[in-house]
């Protein structure tokens, strides 16, 4: 066939482009839904608390991973720095990724507990007041503004949706009692939502002022808990190195 | 219709949309550069963001890249491509005067409440794809009548052939459909919620939207802006193109090898290491078809170089085409997983960014647009030396941006791995933000010069569009009116 057939066609001009672009997407992209080793079997990884998931919808709605990463690679200064490299499974439940793309401050991928809830709280509201070099902005309003959860119950169900295990029914909480423990799994109950975020807020003073639920006490029970999920002591050294 | 009116063009071609488009164009493009010499200036002094939400950094970023890639960009392209399509086809574009003014005032909707919405703190945290759901639904529809409009006007095209620029369009127009579609696949949280959730997750979430991210670069910013170069580097020459073969050739590998290389974005992450191999072996090859275009557009002028010393649009067009060239060659180098260890997470990653950005996609549309207003507003430029004094102002901005942030990021890069004697790391991470302070205050100046030659093309295009009303009252402005006379 000579080049000018498509040259004086339009329709086969758009066919064959349509088929020229859709090879490479389909050949990598199509397979990590199938591969099972994408996702390695890891104990631990669990879908987050009513009161961590609105932390994290705060933590996109800021625009936080245009600054901070979640993804520790496999070099020895990152793991000196931040910890374990970061596996598949642990942003598994991550509806979208924010592995994000530029370090303008360091990764956060293993924060959880590296810092008191009052360090997070105030180095929030003011960054400078702690680390004086910083060039992270304050994020004063998080502490004043009353945090929004009229509706968990329908940002669970949607995530369930997306393939996110929270439990509507019976049988599926008993899944959930199986992979995450009876504590977990209450807490993973649609139903409970609204009694499980505010029992959270209520037990540990994340944000330093108790009575009252802010945005600051849910971004912050979010950021502790990063990258705790997984007990790497429990696993042998480079036991994950095989799914790499 | 009428028999005396003057320039055919007018009636032939619906040029009113090609008008508004590139009105818009320029004035997302000022927008969208301001926002992003504010943002930059909030990284060398932090203070700017002054505790208002909808101005820090996290909620003003996705505004600049929204506002100079869709905003700027697309507007621009959108331009370019239904002049170009009405030009090389010798047809009106298909439509009627609805659908193309559809697709005006939808994309415009879009740009414009995508980012009022970032401000008030509504994104889908997918970079370069932050639009709200409701948002992704109106562009869809948009693309939808724009590809109609394209393919109908190629249909019903008096020339046989159907040349280069176009197949670069419509390459350009499907690839965006169908990146689009995949990498907005989201639940929202209930019908008369902004909010939703992104279908994928992790590894899968990741691989999807930087196929979608690269691709955005690939076809977006690179397939589409070679339609452009096609077309105005031989008007602007008065030559044909170099080869008509290499075209050819270019495009096909082109169109094939950018959609392979996403993972590149990936490496050393928890995707499996097939991906981002595949990925970066094809990165590799991509330089073959982009060096392909750049050849064959810079040696288009050969016999008629002469025309770099006194054509300032000629300037613009070959130094776009050198930008590219150079940013073709360091996006392999940088998808070697070797150097991508240390360039990942810096700000090398951004200078590369806009080197392509501002010297390739910036560039070749100011290049195009000084070509292009002049003829759609039926006069001449107001002034050649101010176009001078633009490129000059655009080139001094560039490589101060690209050379600082090269600083930034190389020297990020290094220190973070760099390790003292007792085998401990030798920086904590704040002493490499710090570093970064004076990188960071010359990317913002290069900005400011980016920005002001921007301001002053601006003027320009002003004087030129007010100096073709006035004097032979509608010439080339309105069909109604010519007649009318």
């Amino acid at each position: 066939m000579k080049h000018e057939s498509i040259e004086i066609n339009s329709g086969l001009l758009i066919v064959l482009t349509l088929a020229v672009i859709s090879i490479g997407g389909l050949v990598e992209i199509v397979p990590l839904f199938h591969i099972e080793e994408t996702v390695e079997e890891v104990d631990g990884v669990r879908p987050y608390t009513p009161l961590e998931l609105r932390g994290r919808d705060i933590y996109v709605r800021e625009g936080c991973y245009t600054c901070h990463s979640q993804m520790i690679r496999p070099f020895r200064d990152e793991m000196l720095r931040y910890g374990h490299y970061s596996l598949a499974a642990e942003s598994q439940y991550d509806h979208p990724f924010q592995w994000g793309s530029k370090r303008t401050g360091p990764d956060l991928a293993r924060v959880g507990g590296k810092y008191s809830n009052e360090w997070q709280t105030q180095h929030l509201v003011d960054p400078q007041s702690l680390v004086p070099e910083s060039i992270m902005p304050g994020y004063p309003w998080l502490l004043e503004d009353e945090l929004d959860y009229s509706q968990i119950e329908d940002r669970m169900i949607a995530l369930k949706r997306v393939g996110v295990p929270y439990s509507q029914s019976q049988e599926e909480y008993d899944a959930n009692v199986e992979q995450f423990g009876q504590e977990m799994a209450d807490k993973l109950h649609v139903s409970n939502a609204t009694q499980v975020l505010e029992d959270q807020a209520a037990a540990e003073d994340w944000d330093g002022k108790p009575g009252q639920i802010t945005e600051m006490d849910a971004l912050v029970a979010y950021l502790q808990m990063l990258g705790t999920m997984v007990d790497f002591s429990k696993y042998e050294d480079g036991h994950f190195n095989q799914f790499r | 219709m009428s028999t005396n009116a003057v320039p055919v063009a007018t009636e032939q071609y619906n040029y009113g949309i090609v008008k508004k488009f590139a009105i818009m164009a320029m004035i997302w493009g000022v927008l969208g550069m301001l926002a992003g010499v504010y943002i930059a200036s909030e990284l060398a002094w932090p203070f700017l963001n002054f505790n208002i939400a909808e101005i820090t950094f996290g909620r003003l970023r996705p505004v600049h890249t929204t506002l100079v890639i869709f905003g700027f960009g697309g507007s621009a392209l959108f331009a370019t491509s239904y002049y170009i399509v009405q030009r090389t086809c010798q047809a009106r574009l298909w439509g009627g005067k609805l659908l193309p003014e559809f697709t005006f005032w939808g994309w415009q909707l879009a740009i414009l409440s995508g980012v009022l919405f970032y401000m008030a703190g509504y994104t889908q945290g997918r970079e370069y794809a932050e639009f709200i759901w409701p948002v992704d639904l109106l562009i869809t529809v948009v693309w939808v009548a724009y590809f109609a409009v394209y393919a109908m006007t190629l249909v019903k095209r008096s020339q046989p052939h159907i040349y280069v620029a176009n197949w670069f369009f419509m390459a350009f127009i499907l690839a965006t459909a169908l990146l689009h579609i995949f990498n907005n696949l989201q639940v929202p949280v209930a019908w008369n919620s902004l909010e939703s959730y992104a279908l994928f997750a992790g590894v899968q979430d990741a691989m999807t939207q930087w196929w979608y991210g690269h691709n955005a670069v690939g076809f977006f910013l690179t397939a589409a802006f070679l339609g452009m170069m096609y077309y105005f580097v031989p008007k602007q020459a008065g030559r044909p193109i170099y080869s008509y073969r290499l075209s050819i050739v270019h495009f096909w590998a082109l169109s094939f090898l950018y959609m392979w290389v996403g993972a590149h974005h990936l490496h050393w992450t928890a995707l499996p290491d097939w991906v981002s191999t595949l990925a970066a072996t094809f990165s590799i090859l991509l330089l073959l078809p982009s060096w392909g275009g750049m050849i064959n557009g810079i040696m288009t002028l050969s016999g008629a170089w002469e025309k770099l010393r006194t054509d300032p649009i000629m300037l613009f067009l070959i130094t776009a085409l050198a930008f590219y060239g150079m940013s073709t060659f360091e996006g392999p180098m940088m998808s070697l997983k070797s150097v991508n260890a240390l360039s990942h997470y810096t700000d090398w990653t951004v200078g590369h960014v806009h080197s392509g950005a501002l010297g390739w996609v910036a560039m070749i549309s100011i290049g195009s647009f000084y070509h292009l207003i002049p003829r759609l507003w039926g006069t001449t430029l107001h002034s050649t030396k101010l176009v001078f004094v633009h490129f000059w102002l655009a080139t001094v901005g560039v490589v101060l941006y690209i050379v600082s942030m090269w600083v930034a990021g190389i020297g990020q890069g290094l220190m973070l791995r760099a390790f003292d004697q007792y085998g401990n790391l030798a920086y904590t991470f704040i002493e490499t933000v710090s570093f970064m302070h004076i990188p960071y205050v010359v990317r913002a100046i290069g900005g400011m010069f980016f920005l002001t030659g921007m301001l002053v093309m601006a003027y320009n295009i002003r004087m030129t569009i007010a100096g073709a009303r006035q004097p032979a009252s509608a010439e080339g402005h309105d069909a109604v009116a010519a007649a009318a006379r």
